[in-house]
C-alpha cells in the first residue's frame, strides 16, 4: 500500500500572507470579475439556488390548484403557464448546471491537485451566458408567459400564443453556458491533473463530471439547431416541423430526445458521482467496485445516445423501431445496477456514520431505486402504452430528477459546505431537514404512481373526483417537502452568519480536496500536491485498522 | 531563437494554472477541437433534417436548386479553400517568426473572407427579388413547380445564414489576432491563438465545402 502522503499546509487556517479565495479581493466588483473557480461555483450556486426556489414556488402552485378537481386558484391558462414554468426553470436553469457548474466547478480542480479549470476565463464567461439566458427566460415570463409544457412539441408550439419564441432562445443560450462547461471540464480533467496522478487515482466523482461533460458537449448542440429551427419556424414558419407546409412534427421529436434523453444522463450522472464520494466517506473505506463504477459512468453516458426513441413509442414511429429502444433502454438498467450494488456492498462492514450527507446518500439508494426501476417499466412497450402521459410518468421522472438528481446535489451541499464556506451547519437540523424532504417527497410522488396507473392524464387542469384523495395526498406532501427546504434555508444561511468554524476535513474524508483548508487558498495547494497513492490514500481515520 | 526570447514569451502569456507552456498549448487545443465537435454536430443536426427531407421530396428539392447560381457558389467556395491556404500560411509564418509575411496572410485569408460575404449578399439579394424568401414570405407563384420548394429554401436560408453567421466570426477573430500579429504578440514561442483562430476557420470552410454539393448540386 502507498504510504500516506499529506500535504504540509493542512491546518485549518490560512497563512496569514495567504488568504482565504472568500477574502481575496473585497466587493461586488473582485467578484463580478474573479476568475477563480471556486468563486466562480459560489456564483452559480447561488444563482441555481434562487432558481430552485423560483420553481419550487411554481411546484407549490401547481400542488395546491390540484387539491381540488376544478378551479382552486388559477385559470386553466394560467395553470399551463405555471406548469411549463416549473418545469422548463428546474431542467434548463437549476438541474443541468446544479451539480457540475456549482459544486464540481469548486470542488474538480481541488480533486486533481490543479489551481484552477482549463480555461478560467472562459469559466466566467459561461456563468455570464447563464445569467443572460436566465435574463431572457425572465423576460419570457412576464411577457405572456409559455404554455407548451418545456418540451416545446410542435405543432402546438408554433401555433399557440405567448413568449415561445423567447423561452426558446433563453434554452438556447443556458445550452451554451453549458457546452462551455462541458468543454472546460473535458479538458482539465484531461491535461490538469497534479503531476503523477493517473485516470484511475482521480475520485470517482471526477469520472461522472467527465461522462457528464462528455454528454454535455456532444447533445447539446443538438438541442440548439432543434431550438433554432423553431424558432425560425415560428418566425418564418419554414414548415420544418409543419405538417401543412409538408414538414413533420414527429421529426422535432426527434431531434429533441436526441438532446433531452442524454440530458436526462446530464442530471443523474453528477449525482451518482456525489454519491461515490459520500458513501465510503461516511463508511470509512475505500470505494468497493472503483473500475466498474468508472466505467458504468461512461457506459451510461454512450448508451444514453441510442434510447431516446422511448419518449415516442406512441408517436407513430415503426414498430421495430420502438422494440430496438425498448430493448437499448432495458440495458441501461445494467451499468446503473452495478454502480448500485457497488455503494451498498461499500457500506458492507464499514463504520456507518449518519450524518446529513449519508442520509441523503441513503435517501438516494431509496429513491433512485424506484425511479430507476419506474423507468423499466416504461421502456417495455406494451406497459408504456398504457402509461404514456399519466401521472406514473410524472412519479417516474420526478424520483429520478428530483429523488435521486436534488436529494444527490443537497448531499453534495451538505457534504462541501463546509469546504465552500469555513462552515459548519447545524447537524441536527440537517437531520431534520432531511427527514421532512424524504417524507414530504415521498408523500408527494408515490399517490402520483398510483394516480397515473389508474388513468390521470399529466397536465390536466381538471380531473375526475375519484382521484381527489390521491391529489390531497400529493398536496400535503408537498407541504411537508416545503417546510423541510425551509428548515434547510434557515439553519444554512444560519451557519454563515458565525465564525469560521470548520476544520480542514470535518468528514475524515479520504480524497485529496480535503487535504486543503476549509475554505480553500485561492491558489488551492501552497504548493503542487504530490500525489502517488491511490485516489482514496490522502488521509486514513486514526483506529480504523481496516486497509478496506 | 535564443532561449531568452522563449522565456519571455513563456513568461508574457503561459497562465499561472498551467505547469508550462506546453500544457497550456495541449490543453487549448483540446477546448478547440472539443468546440469544433459541438459545431460539427450542431450543422450535422441541419444536414439530417435536410436529407430527410430530400428523401421526401425530392422533386421540389431538384426544382428548388435550379435557382441556385451554380457558379456563383463554385466562385465561393475557390474563395474559401484560398483562404484556407492562406490561413495555413499565416500559422507557418507564425511559427517560423516571420512576422510581417503572417500579417499579410492574415489580410489575404480576410479578404477572401469579405469577398465570399459580397458574394452570398448578391446571391441572397437576388433571390429576395425573385421572391425565393424564407418560410411564409416565400413566393411560388412566381416560380411554379412543388410548393414543398418553401422548404428547400427554408433549408437553404437556415444553413447558408448560420453559416455566413460563423463566417462573420471568423473575421472577427481574425482581425483581432492580425492585430495582435502585427504588435508583435507571437513567435515560435507562442502563436497558439493563430493556431486556434486556424483551426476554427478550416471547420468554416470545411463546412461550405459540404453545404455547397448538397445545396447546388442536387440530382
Amino acid at each position: 500500500m502507498a504510504d500516506i502522503i499529506t500535504s504540509p499546509h493542512i491546518s485549518g487556517h490560512a497563512d496569514h500572507h495567504d488568504v482565504d479565495y472568500l477574502h481575496d479581493g473585497k466587493g461586488l466588483k473582485s467578484w463580478l470579475t474573479t476568475v477563480d473557480h471556486k468563486r466562480i461555483g459560489v456564483m452559480y450556486l447561488w444563482s441555481i439556488l434562487f432558481m430552485f426556489f423560483l420553481g419550487g414556488v411554481f411546484a407549490m402552485m401547481i400542488r395546491l390548484e390540484l387539491l381540488t378537481p376544478k378551479e382552486t386558484i388559477m385559470s386553466a391558462e394560467t395553470y399551463n403557464k405555471v406548469f411549463t414554468l416549473h418545469g422548463a426553470i428546474m431542467v434548463f436553469l437549476f438541474i443541468i448546471p446544479s451539480v457540475p457548474a456549482a459544486l464540481a466547478n469548486f470542488v474538480l480542480p481541488l480533486m486533481l491537485g490543479a489551481k484552477d479549470v482549463a480555461f478560467p476565463k472562459l469559466n466566467l464567461f459561461s456563468w455570464y451566458i447563464y445569467m443572460a439566458g436566465a435574463l431572457i427566460a425572465i423576460a419570457a415570463m412576464v411577457t405572456g408567459g409559455v404554455d407548451t409544457g418545456w418540451t416545446f412539441y410542435t405543432p402546438y408550439s408554433t401555433t399557440t400564443d405567448g413568449s415561445v419564441a423567447l423561452m426558446t432562445f433563453a434554452a438556447f443560450v443556458l445550452g451554451f453556458s453549458s457546452i462551455l462547461t462541458g468543454v472546460n471540464f473535458v479538458a482539465t480533467i484531461h491535461k490538469l491533473r497534479a503531476p503523477g496522478m493517473g485516470w484511475f487515482d482521480m475520485p470517482l466523482f471526477c469520472w461522472g463530471i467527465y461522462a457528464t461533460a462528455l454528454i454535455q458537449v456532444l447533445a447539446t448542440p443538438v438541442l440548439a439547431i432543434t431550438l433554432l429551427l423553431l424558432i425560425m419556424e415560428r418566425t418564418f414558419g419554414i414548415g420544418i416541423f409543419d405538417p401543412k407546409l409538408g414538414g413533420d412534427p414527429v421529426l422535432f421529436q426527434h431531434f429533441f430526445w436526441f438532446y433531452s434523453h442524454p440530458a436526462v444522463y446530464i442530471m443523474i450522472l453528477p449525482g451518482m458521482a456525489i454519491i461515490s464520494e459520500i458513501i465510503p466517506t461516511f463508511s470509512q473505506k475505500t470505494i468497493f467496485g472503483y473500475r466498474a463504477i468508472a466505467f458504468s459512468s461512461v457506459a451510461i453516458a454512450l448508451v444514453s445516445f441510442i434510447v431516446w426513441g422511448h419518449h415516442m413509442f406512441t408517436s407513430g414511429q415503426s414498430q421495430l423501431a420502438s422494440a430496438i429502444f425498448s430493448f437499448i433502454t432495458f440495458f441501461v438498467a445494467v451499468p446503473s445496477a452495478i454502480k448500485t450494488f457497488n455503494w451498498i456492498v461499500t457500506m458492507y462492514k464499514g463504520s456507518v456514520a449518519f450524518n446529513a450527507p449519508m442520509l441523503y446518500a441513503l435517501s438516494f439508494l431509496l429513491l433512485f431505486g424506484i425511479g430507476g426501476l419506474t423507468g423499466i417499466f416504461l421502456g417495455a412497450v406494451s406497459v408504456d402504452i398504457h402509461l404514456h402521459d399519466t401521472y406514473f410518468v410524472v412519479a417516474h421522472f420526478h424520483y429520478v430528477m428530483m429523488g435521486s438528481t436534488v436529494i444527490a446535489f443537497l448531499g453534495g451541499l451538505h457534504y462541501w459546505w463546509p469546504k465552500m464556506f469555513g462552515r459548519m451547519y447545524s447537524e441536527p437540523a440537517a437531520r431534520i431537514a432531511c427527514a421532512l424532504v424524504f417524507i414530504g417527497f415521498n408523500a408527494t410522488f408515490l399517490p402520483q404512481f398510483v394516480l397515473g396507473s389508474r388513468g390521470m392524464p399529466r397536465r390536466y387542469y381538471n380531473y375526475l373526483p375519484e382521484f381527489q384523495a390521491l391529489h390531497q395526498a400529493s398536496t400535503v406532501g408537498s407541504w411537508i417537502l416545503g417546510l423541510g427546504f425551509l428548515i434547510m434555508a434557515g439553519y444554512l444561511f444560519a451557519s454563515l452568519r458565525k465564525k469560521m468554524d470548520a476544520p480542514a476535513n470535518p468528514w475524515h474524508s479520504r480524497t485529496l480536496e480535503w487535504q486543503t483548508a476549509s475554505p480553500p487558498i485561492t491558489h488551492n495547494f501552497h504548493e503542487v500536491p504530490s500525489v502517488g497513492g491511490g485516489p482514496y490514500d490522502y488521509y486514513r481515520p486514526v483506529g480504523t485498522g481496516r486497509n478496506a | 531563437m535564443s532561449n531568452s526570447t522563449h522565456d519571455v514569451a513563456e513568461h508574457r502569456f503561459r497562465q499561472h494554472h498551467f505547469a508550462n507552456a506546453e500544457q497550456q498549448l495541449d490543453t487549448s487545443k483540446i477546448g478547440m477541437w472539443l468546440f469544433l465537435a459541438t459545431e460539427i454536430l450542431m450543422f450535422g443536426g441541419l444536414f439530417v433534417g435536410f436529407g430527410l427531407m430530400q428523401g421526401v421530396y425530392p422533386e421540389a428539392w431538384v426544382a428548388g436548386h435550379h435557382h441556385l447560381d451554380r457558379v456563383l457558389g463554385a466562385v465561393n467556395t475557390v474563395f474559401l479553400l484560398c483562404s484556407s491556404f492562406t490561413m495555413v500560411m499565416a500559422v507557418h509564418y507564425a511559427s517560423t517568426d516571420q512576422k510581417s509575411k503572417t500579417v499579410m496572410n492574415l489580410g489575404l485569408t480576410l479578404g477572401f473572407a469579405f469577398a465570399f460575404l459580397v458574394v452570398k449578399y448578391f446571391e441572397y439579394s437576388h433571390k429576395f427579388h425573385d421572391g425565393l424568401l424564407p418560410g411564409r414570405y416565400f413566393n411560388l407563384a412566381g416560380i411554379g413547380g412543388p410548393p414543398q420548394q418553401a422548404m428547400f429554401f427554408g433549408f437553404y436560408f437556415a444553413m447558408t445564414g448560420i453559416h455566413g453567421f460563423h463566417v462573420l466570426i471568423g473575421i472577427a477573430l481574425i482581425a483581432w489576432i492580425m492585430i495582435r500579429a502585427n504588435r508583435g504578440d507571437f513567435s515560435s514561442a507562442y502563436y497558439t491563438p493563430v493556431d486556434l483562430v486556424g483551426l476554427y476557420w478550416h471547420l468554416v470552410d470545411l463546412i461550405w465545402i459540404y453545404l455547397f454539393p448538397l445545396l447546388y448540386l442536387v440530382s
